[in-house]
C-alpha cells in the first residue's frame, strides 16, 4: 500500500485520510485470479442494479404519495404527467427483477464453485443477509403502488406471522398498526422501503471487506499462490465488468422498452380493494420458489417454517457441505446434483405460479422435499460416501497454460 | 466484609469480585434502561387512538331478505351478514362436531339462528372468501370458499376443508332492536 502521489492536494488528503490509497489498493492494483469466467461478473452487476434502484427510487419518492387514497393515483400521475416519469418508474420496476436475476446467478455461481467454503463462510453469510434484505425491500416496494396485488400480497405475507403460536396475532396487528393492511401499514412500508436499501449498501460494504480479506474464489477453486496466478483489477477486470454492464443493459433495455410489464401482474393496475380478493394471488416471480414451499406444507405454521427454513439452510451451508474440494469441476457427483438442484429450483418457481390444487400440490411437495434433501442429507452424508473427487491442478497458472 | 484475616476471605473481598458485581449490575441496568427506552418506540407502531376509535359500526338489517347476504366494513375488514334459510340453519345445527376441524356448535356462533354474522377474512392467510354474491362459488359445504389456497367453510362459517386452521371469526355484536345490530 505504498501510495505516493505527485499531486500536492492528493498527498495532503492522503496524509489525513487514507481514502485514496485504500481505493488504489482495492479497485486498482487489487490482485484477482486470472482465470475468472463471466459468472464472476454478476457481483458487479448486482452492485450496479443496487445503485440504479437507489437513484431511481429517490426520484420516484419525490413524486409519490404514501396514502391509501392517493398512492395509486400518484403512481398513475408519475406514469402520465411527470416528465419521463414512465421511464423512471419502469426502470425501477424492471431493475428490481434484473437485480434478482443477477443475484440468483451470483448465488448459483457460489454454489457451483464452492465459494461458501472456508475461508469464505462469512462472505457467503453476508450475502444471504443481503438476499433477505432485498426480499424485504422488494416486498415492501411492491405494496407502494397500492394496486390489488400490492394489497393482497401484503395481506397474505404479513398474515404469515399469525402462524406464530400465542403472540402471532399481536405481532400481525403490530405490523399493520391496525386491524387490517391499511394506511398505517402503507406509511411504514414506505419509510422502510426507503431505509432498507441503504442498510443493504452497508452490508454490501462488509461483504466487500470480507471479499478483499479472503480474495476471490475462481473456477478451479484453488488458492492463488503467487503473482503468476493473478491479474490486477485495473484494467483487466474493470474493463471486463464494464463489458458485462453493457450486455446487461442491452438485455434490460429489451424489457424496459418493449415489455415493461412482462414481469409484473396486470391486477396491480386495479386499485386496492380490501373487500375483494383477486381470484389468483401470485407474488412477484422472484419469490415464487419460496411461495411454492410455503404452500406445499398443508399446515399453516409448518409452511411458514419451511419457507424460512429454505433460506436458513443457505446460512449454514458452509458447514453442511463437508467436501474439502471447492469447485464442482473436480466433483463428478456434486456437479450432477448441482444441476438437479437448479432444475428443482426452477420447478419450484414454476409451481409457485400455479394454482394450489391437484398435481401441482403433489409436485410442490416432492420439489420441496428434494430442496431440503439436497442440503440436509445429500451434501453432508451421501456425497462424502459416494464421491471420489478428481485431482486438482497444482496452480492456476499451470492449469491456464495447459488449456 | 473485606476485613477478614483468612486468605479465603481476602480473596472474596478483593477488587476482582466487587468489580465483577458492578459490571453485572451496571450491565443489567443498561439492558433494562435500553428496553424501557425501546418499548415506547415499538408500541408507537401498534394501533393508534384514532384507529381504535373507528371500531364500532351499526347496521340496519331490515332490507336483507331471507337467503341474502351483505358485506359491510368494520375496522377496515369485510363483515359478512347472511340471513340464513331454514335449510341452511338445519344443516349447520345438525353437523356432528366430530366432522369439524375446529369444533364449535352452531348455537355458539349466532345470537339468533336466522342471522349469521362473520368477519369475512379467511383464517389461513387473510383473503376474503367467495360466496357473498349470487353466482360465486360457495364451496363444497354451501357456505364460503376461499380461492387463495382452497379453504371451504360451511353455513355456519366453520372450516371444513383446506389449509385454514380455524372457523371464520364471529365479531362482537349486539342486537340494538330486532332489526339492527351494533358491531364492535
Ligand atoms: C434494493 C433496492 C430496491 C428494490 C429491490 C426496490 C423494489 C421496488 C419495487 C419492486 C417496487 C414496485 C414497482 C411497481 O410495481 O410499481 C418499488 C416501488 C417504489 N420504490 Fe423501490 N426498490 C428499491 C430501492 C428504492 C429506494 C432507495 C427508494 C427511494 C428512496 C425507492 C422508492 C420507491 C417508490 C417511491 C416506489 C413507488 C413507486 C412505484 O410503484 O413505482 N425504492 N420498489
Ligand atoms: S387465505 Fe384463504 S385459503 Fe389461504
Amino acid at each position: 500500500m505504498s501510495f505516493k502521489s505527485n499531486n500536492k492536494v492528493v498527498q495532503w488528503v492522503e496524509d489525513r485520510l487514507p481514502i485514496i490509497s485504500v481505493m488504489h489498493h482495492s479497485i486498482y492494483e487489487y490482485p484477482m485470479p486470472k482465470n475468472l469466467n463471466y459468472l464472476w461478473n454478476f457481483g458487479s452487476l448486482a452492485g450496479f442494479a443496487l445503485v440504479t434502484m437507489i437513484v431511481t427510487g429517490i426520484i420516484l419518492a419525490m413524486q409519490y404519495t404514501a396514502h391509501v387514497d392517493l398512492a395509486f393515483n400518484s403512481v398513475e400521475r408519475i406514469m402520465r404527467d411527470v416528465n419521463n416519469g414512465w421511464l423512471i418508474r419502469y426502470i425501477h420496476m424492471n431493475m428490481a427483477s434484473f437485480f434478482f436475476i443477477a443475484v440468483y446467478i451470483h448465488m448459483f455461481r457460489g454454489l457451483y464453485y464452492g465459494s461458501y467454503k472456508a475461508p469464505r463462510e462469512l462472505l457467503w453469510q453476508l450475502g444471504v443477509v443481503i438476499f433477505l434484505l432485498m426480499m424485504a425491500t422488494a416486498f415492501m416496494g411492491y405494496v407502494l403502488p397500492w394496486g390489488q396485488m400490492s394489497f393482497w400480497g401484503a395481506t397474505v405475507i404479513t398474515n404469515l406471522f399469525s402462524a406464530i403460536p400465542i403472540v402471532g396475532e399481536n405481532i400481525v396487528t403490530w405490523l399493520w398498526g391496525g386491524f387490517s393492511v391499511d394506511n398505517p401499514t402503507l406509511n411504514r412500508f414506505f419509510a422502510l422501503h426507503y431505509l432498507l436499501p441503504f442498510i443493504i449498501v452497508a452490508v454490501v460494504m462488509l461483504h466487500l471487506i470480507a471479499l478483499h480479506t479472503v480474495s476471490s474464489n475462481n473456477p478451479l477453486g484453488i488458492d492463488m499462490k503467487g503473482p503468476q496466478d493473478s491479474l490486477p483489477m485495473q484494467p483487466y477486470y474493470t474493463i471486463k465488468d464494464l463489458l458485462g454492464v453493457g450486455v446487461f443493459l442491452i438485455a434490460f433495455s429489451v424489457f424496459l422498452f418493449w415489455a415493461p410489464n412482462y414481469m409484473g401482474h396486470p391486477d396491480n393496475y386495479i386499485p386496492a380493494n380490501p373487500l375483494s380478493t383477486p381470484a389468483h394471488i401470485v407474488p412477484e416471480w422472484y419469490f415464487l420458489p419460496f411461495y411454492a414451499i410455503l404452500r406445499a406444507i398443508p399446515d399453516k405454521l409448518g409452511g411458514v417454517l419451511a419457507m424460512f427454513g429454505a433460506i436458513a439452510v443457505l446460512f449454514i451451508l458452509p458447514w453442511l457441505d463437508r467436501s474439502p474440494i471447492r469447485s464442482c469441476k473436480f466433483r463428478p457427483m456434486a456437479r450432477i446434483f448441482f444441476w438437479i438442484f437448479l432444475i428443482n429450483g426452477l420447478a419450484l418457481g414454476y409451481l409457485g405460479g400455479q394454482p394450489a390444487e391437484g398435481v401441482f400440490v403433489i409436485a410442490s411437495r416432492i420439489a420441496t422435499a428434494y430442496y431440503f434433501f439436497h442440503f440436509l442429507v445429500l451434501m453432508p452424508f451421501i456425497l462424502p460416501m459416494i464421491e471420489r473427487p478428481r485431482e486438482l491442478p497444482s496452480s492456476i497458472h499451470e492449469a491456464v497454460m495447459k488449456s | 466484609m473485606a476485613d477478614g484475616a483468612t486468605p479465603a476471605n481476602s480473596a472474596q473481598g478483593s477488587g476482582e469480585t466487587r468489580r465483577e458485581f458492578l459490571y453485572l449490575t451496571a450491565g443489567a441496568m443498561t439492558v433494562v434502561g435500553a428496553a424501557g427506552a425501546l418499548w415506547p418506540m415499538i408500541d408507537s407502531m401498534n394501533p393508534s387512538a384514532d384507529v381504535l376509535a373507528l371500531s364500532s359500526t351499526e347496521v340496519d338489517l331490515s332490507p336483507i331478505e331471507e337467503g341474502q347476504s351483505v358485506t359491510i366494513t368494520w375496522r377496515g375488514k369485510p363483515v359478512f351478514i347472511r340471513r340464513r334459510t331454514g335449510a341452511e340453519i338445519n344443516t349447520a345445527e345438525e353437523t356432528p362436531l366430530a366432522d369439524l376441524p375446529d369444533p364449535q356448535p352452531d348455537a355458539d356462533r349466532v345470537e339468533k339462528p336466522e342471522w349469521l354474522i362473520l368477519v369475512g377474512v379467511c383464517t389461513h392467510l387473510g383473503c376474503v372468501p367467495l360466496g357473498q354474491k349470487t353466482g360465486e362459488s360457495r364451496g363444497e359445504f354451501g357456505g364460503w370458499f376461499c380461492p387463495c389456497h382452497g379453504s371451504h367453510y360451511d353455513t355456519s362459517g366453520r372450516i371444513r376443508k383446506g389449509p385454514a386452521p380455524k372457523n371464520l371469526e364471529v365479531p362482537p355484536y349486539v342486537f340494538l332492536t330486532d332489526s339492527s345490530i351494533k358491531i364492535g
